[in-house]
């Protein structure tokens, strides 16, 4: 196996667990890439990728971008903000007008579930999904599985626990695809009121009590409230959210175990997690983000090498 | 598929013997030398003359790093199948010292010119140079010559050299080809 099944990455569920395997080996030949004095290889020089935003981002886009350039491609960006999507283009045009330009990949964030999806099947580029609304974020949850990996040796057999607003969270079904594909037991913990009706058809648990799901995991992935995707009130206040749902010091000292906490960021201090345990040797939040770098260079590496070359 | 041998096992020992003597001459004790196998087949013969040098030479200290030229190769999305890394290993930096590349066959010189460019990312060498256990004459596309080579052979474009170590293929040899 060294290539990969698909010619798109638009979310865990269209990969098999074979791929995402050769997407951890190769990225562990890019982590030792990026930690080299010159942390740059020429492998895409003749790639020109188009990273386009629809949605507001800052890490993944960061992220994707120092991807790419770590890899020598060209990259063009662009945000809906400033852009003809205002005037009422429609998302084909947009993105053909791009194409036209002669661009081999694109990298797309959308605020529509399936954007992606649609994309792949009216353009020729290779699409990598950055974030289609509620439905997957799929480099998200590989560099999440990746970095248990790193941490602890394997995801396989492993208990995790998504906590949080998993009803709003593309992060949340990623993950939880991916966790599976790889072996693990997955559980989800939060105010009923932010849990999909029909999550145990996944193969997932419940649990409503964060203490007992500590205690039943080894890794623990806090995710933000997504206010912004509240149209509604799903609780009471965020004081009373913390306190049923929040992760602090207290909690994890009556474990009598060592579990590891992870957050896909960015972090409200104070909410889902306090400072003392996201600045802990216990979290490995930071190593997220490092790792994320180069799990987007694996997933574009394999890509790319998918794309016909053309001499002209 | 007809194979021919090359060199047997007494001629790889010899070659190697050699190899290890004229690296010597030029780097005396290796102080500020460091050796590079280029993956995934030079570290086997890079191995090799490592032990050979420090069992039967009594060479002390040898610096050597395993490098991958996969991401910098200029075939990429050009050849047939994917290309796959393999593990890069150079726990030192090479900013100012003689560099020896170790390769098993010198055939287009491709590998060798990506491993130029791949070395780079740590650090300036003072200078660079090229062993290789079998140089196939008269198929060079680039301008690349060995500084030091084992054997040199005529082989034409159908044919494969082979090179078989006993920790892998369990005998030393050399083999020619025909594809």
């Amino acid at each position: 196996m060294s290539e990969l099944s698909v010619k798109h990455l638009l979310g865990i569920k269209y990969i098999t667990e074979d791929d995402i395997q050769l997407i951890f080996e190769t990225a562990d030949h890019f982590k030792e890439v990026i930690n080299r004095p010159i942390k740059k290889v020429p492998s895409l020089r003749d790639i020109t990728i188009a990273n386009l935003f629809f949605e507001n981002s800052t890490r993944t886009r960061l992220s994707f971008e120092l991807a790419e350039k770590r890899l020598s491609a060209d990259v063009v960006n662009f945000s809906a903000g400033s852009s003809s999507v205002k005037k009422g283009e429609t998302l084909i045009d947009t993105v053909n007008n791009i194409l036209s330009m002669k661009v081999d990949m694109v990298v797309m964030r959308h605020p529509n579930p399936g954007a992606g999806v649609f994309l792949s099947k009216h353009v020729d580029a290779s699409i990598v999904n950055a974030g289609d609304g509620a439905h997957e974020h799929p480099t998200q949850a590989l560099l999440d599985c990746y970095s248990i990996r790193e941490k602890l040796g394997d995801v396989s057999g492993k208990k995790v626990v998504i906590v949080g607003d998993i009803l709003h969270s593309r992060v949340a079904l990623s993950n939880i695809f991916a966790l599976q594909k790889l072996g693990a037991t997955v559980k989800v913990c939060g105010p009923k009121t932010l849990i999909p009706k029909y999550i145990e058809q996944l193969g997932v648990g419940f649990e409503s009590n964060l203490k007992k799901a500590l205690q039943w995991c080894d890794v623990a992935n806090m995710l933000r409230v997504q206010n912004e995707r509240m149209d509604i009130s799903y609780f009471p206040s965020t004081r009373e959210y913390t306190q049923q749902f929040g992760l602090n010091r207290q909690l994890l000292d009556a474990l009598d175990k060592e579990i590891v906490v992870m957050h896909p960021g960015p972090i409200n201090r104070g909410v889902e997690i306090t400072s003392d345990v996201a600045d802990s040797k216990q979290a490995i939040i930071l190593d997220q983000v490092q790792n994320g770098v180069a799990v987007r260079m694996a997933v574009l590496y394999l890509l790319a090498s998918k794309i016909q070359h053309n001499e002209d | 598929m007809s194979q021919k041998v090359l060199l047997n096992a007494t001629e790889v020992h010899i070659a190697l013997h050699r190899l290890a003597c004229q690296l010597i001459e030029n780097h005396d004790t290796f102080s500020n030398t460091v050796l590079i196998g280029i993956q995934p087949r030079g570290v086997f013969l890079a191995e090799r003359l490592k032990t050979l040098l420090q069992k039967e030479y009594g060479v002390k200290d040898i610096r050597l790093g395993y490098l991958d030229i996969t991401f910098y190769r200029d075939d990429f999305r050009r050849s047939g199948k994917p290309l796959e890394a393999n593990k890069t290993k150079i726990d030192f930096i090479v900013e100012d010292k003689k560099v020896v590349f170790i390769d098993d066959v010198l055939y287009t010189g491709r590998s060798i010119r990506s491993a130029l460019t791949a070395i780079q990312s740590f650090g300036r060498p003072l200078e660079i140079e090229l062993l290789t256990l079998i140089d196939r004459r008269f198929s060079r596309h680039l301008p690349i010559q060995p500084d030091y080579r084992g054997r040199q052979v005529d082989a034409i474009g159908g044919e494969k050299v082979k090179v078989c170590w006993k920790e892998n293929e369990g005998e030393d040899a050399v083999y020619l080809v025909e594809k």
